[in-house]
């Protein structure tokens, strides 16, 4: 079952909403599978100004949402690259097994922003980012 | 938490008074093994043999065709697995509908891995199978239809007086699981012209740990579980006795309680009140419905959530998302009904009981709306227009 800080971040989401003014907006996941979620980024000189997100999914789904907008925030392009899916999992005292793919979402949210960022800037994402969201970890969620 | 709602009478029930009255003087009192001679032990045979009477009476049977099992799925096993056995060497072939409870569903994909074959029947946006489509699977090597009686998912009520018929003029074995629908809806084994039947004891207010197999007389069944010959050699174990008492006397109040005509009064207020929320609908037969059952699928939310968001008001309810069942893939039922996955995930069933007040009624309306809005103003993939 959920631990007392996911269910905590379900009951009081951080950071919901659209953001007014983001230049970096990553969505990834289908409505098919039941989950999807939308981080919106204000990015300015490489630093996370704000942040915001919406999501379509379960309880976990909102939990890593939320923990990964705190997460985010304030932090560099390069050190919210480094955030990985565990580092979300083990901010919320961890997840159940069958919910570790919502982490994944969430790591893959943030790696599509920041694609999202500099693709809209015409750099090629792919050498910074490390990952074009299309390899079997990502489709396999 | 102080206040608890409780709108998921489907997945289980509180044990009613008269059958908690009926089953605590087995416990410590009139303790003996029914198959003991000395006068515990026949008192418990005799309490025994009293519930069968009270069952078979509650559903128009023969008190020998009645056998207590240690649930419902058991005697949905029992039931499928030694008909195919009685009846493999006339053929192999079983046919069954597309939103059966796991109980049966898994136990003929077993049957189907030792060699039977299985023909399941698709359902219309009702959830109902088309007897026609019955006929015509039906074939000379078919030995066994399994068909609910009413869906647990979605509370249609399926036409099994008719499916009985068919079933009977071409002599094949016929099986319901009735769990859903025993103590909600009139349960006659005559005139639904079934071979065997399953009920669960808590389902309907008696203790989890308690079913019921009729079986029409002159059907020898194999045993499914074999050992000291209890239940007259059909179902071996050491009988469960308070059990076997609470689930007479749970479904005895049940029976003499319907129609449910209150009970539907209310289901039908949450559907009317419900469907006034934008881009909702109503999952089942409109007409052909359990009396406890309104279910429903919400666009652009999920289910899991749904009940997370509720239970903090202390509202129990049950969903047929992937994230609620622990898969990928939303219920089967939805999906057999037809709707989309993204749909499917959105579902959510209350289900009631006598013991829920207008109040009550009045308080779920009130806070699911809550719910959806708040669920609906995070989803990424919810448009106001």
């Amino acid at each position: 079952m959920y631990s007392e800080k996911v269910m905590e971040h379900f009951a009081n989401p951080r950071n919901v909403g659209e953001l007014p003014g983001a230049n970096a907006v990553g969505e990834v996941g289908n409505a098919k599978c039941g989950d999807i979620m939308k981080i919106y980024m204000k990015i300015e000189d490489d630093v996370i100004k704000d942040v915001s997100f919406k999501t379509f999914g379960c309880g976990a789904a909102v939990a890593t949402s939320s923990m990964a907008t705190e997460l985010v925030k304030g932090k560099t392009i390069k050190e919210v690259l480094n955030i990985t899916n565990k580092a979300v999992a083990e901010a919320l005292d961890g997840l159940p097994s069958e919910k570790l793919h919502c982490s994944v979402l969430a790591e893959q949210a943030i790696k599509a922003a920041i694609t999202d960022y500099y693709k809209q800037k015409a750099i090629d994402p792919l050498p910074i980012v490390g990952c074009d969201l299309e390899c079997e970890d990502c489709a396999g969620h | 938490m102080e206040k608890v709602v409780y709108f998921d009478n489907a997945a289980t029930t509180k044990v009613l008074k008269p059958a908690l009255d009926a089953m605590l003087p087995f416990f410590n009192d009139r303790y003996g093994n029914p198959s003991s001679v000395y006068s515990v032990g026949r008192d418990a045979k005799k309490a025994i043999e009293n519930a069968r009477a009270i069952v078979a009476g509650a559903i128009g049977a023969l008190t020998e065709e009645i056998f207590f099992t240690g649930s419902g799925t058991e005697a949905n096993n029992w039931a499928l697995k030694s008909a195919a056995e009685l009846r493999q060497n006339k053929g192999k072939h079983i046919i069954t509908s597309a939103i059966e409870h796991p109980a049966v569903h898994n136990t003929l994909k077993y049957l189907e891995s030792k060699g039977f074959e299985i023909t399941c029947l698709g359902v219309d946006k009702n959830g109902q199978i088309s007897t026609d489509e019955l006929k015509k699977a039906i074939r000379n090597d078919t030995i066994l239809i399994s068909v609910m009686t009413a869906n647990n998912e979605i509370g249609t009520i399926l036409p099994m007086a008719e499916i009985g018929k068919i079933a009977s003029e071409k002599g094949v074995l016929l099986h319901t699981d009735a769990v859903q629908a025993a103590g909600s809806v009139p349960i006659d084994v005559a005139a639904m012209r079934v071979d065997m039947l399953t009920i669960s004891g808590h389902k309907l207010g008696a203790a989890k740990g308690s079913g019921v197999l009729y079986i029409k007389k002159g059907l020898k069944l194999p045993p499914l579980i074999h050992g000291g010959g209890q239940e007259n050699g059909e179902r071996s174990g050491t009988e469960d006795v308070a059990g076997i008492a609470g689930l007479a006397a749970a479904l005895e109040y049940r029976v003499s309680r319907l129609p449910l005509d209150s009970v539907a009064q209310k289901r039908d207020r949450l559907i009317t009140e419900l469907l006034k929320i934008p881009r909702s609908a109503l999952t089942g037969d409109p007409i052909n419905r359990l009396p406890g059952i309104a279910s429903f699928v919400f666009e652009a939310i999920e289910g899991e959530s749904m009940l997370l968001m509720l239970d903090h008001f202390g509202i129990c309810a049950s969903s047929g998302s992937a994230c609620s069942s622990g898969s990928l893939d939303p219920s089967h039922v939805l999906l057999a009904i037809g709707l989309p996955h993204e749909m499917a995930h959105g579902s959510l069933r209350l289900s009631l009981c006598e013991d829920n007040t207008d109040e009550e009624v009045d308080y779920v309306i009130e806070k699911l709306t809550e719910v959806v809005a708040k669920l609906r103003k995070m989803s990424p993939v919810w448009n106001e227009d």
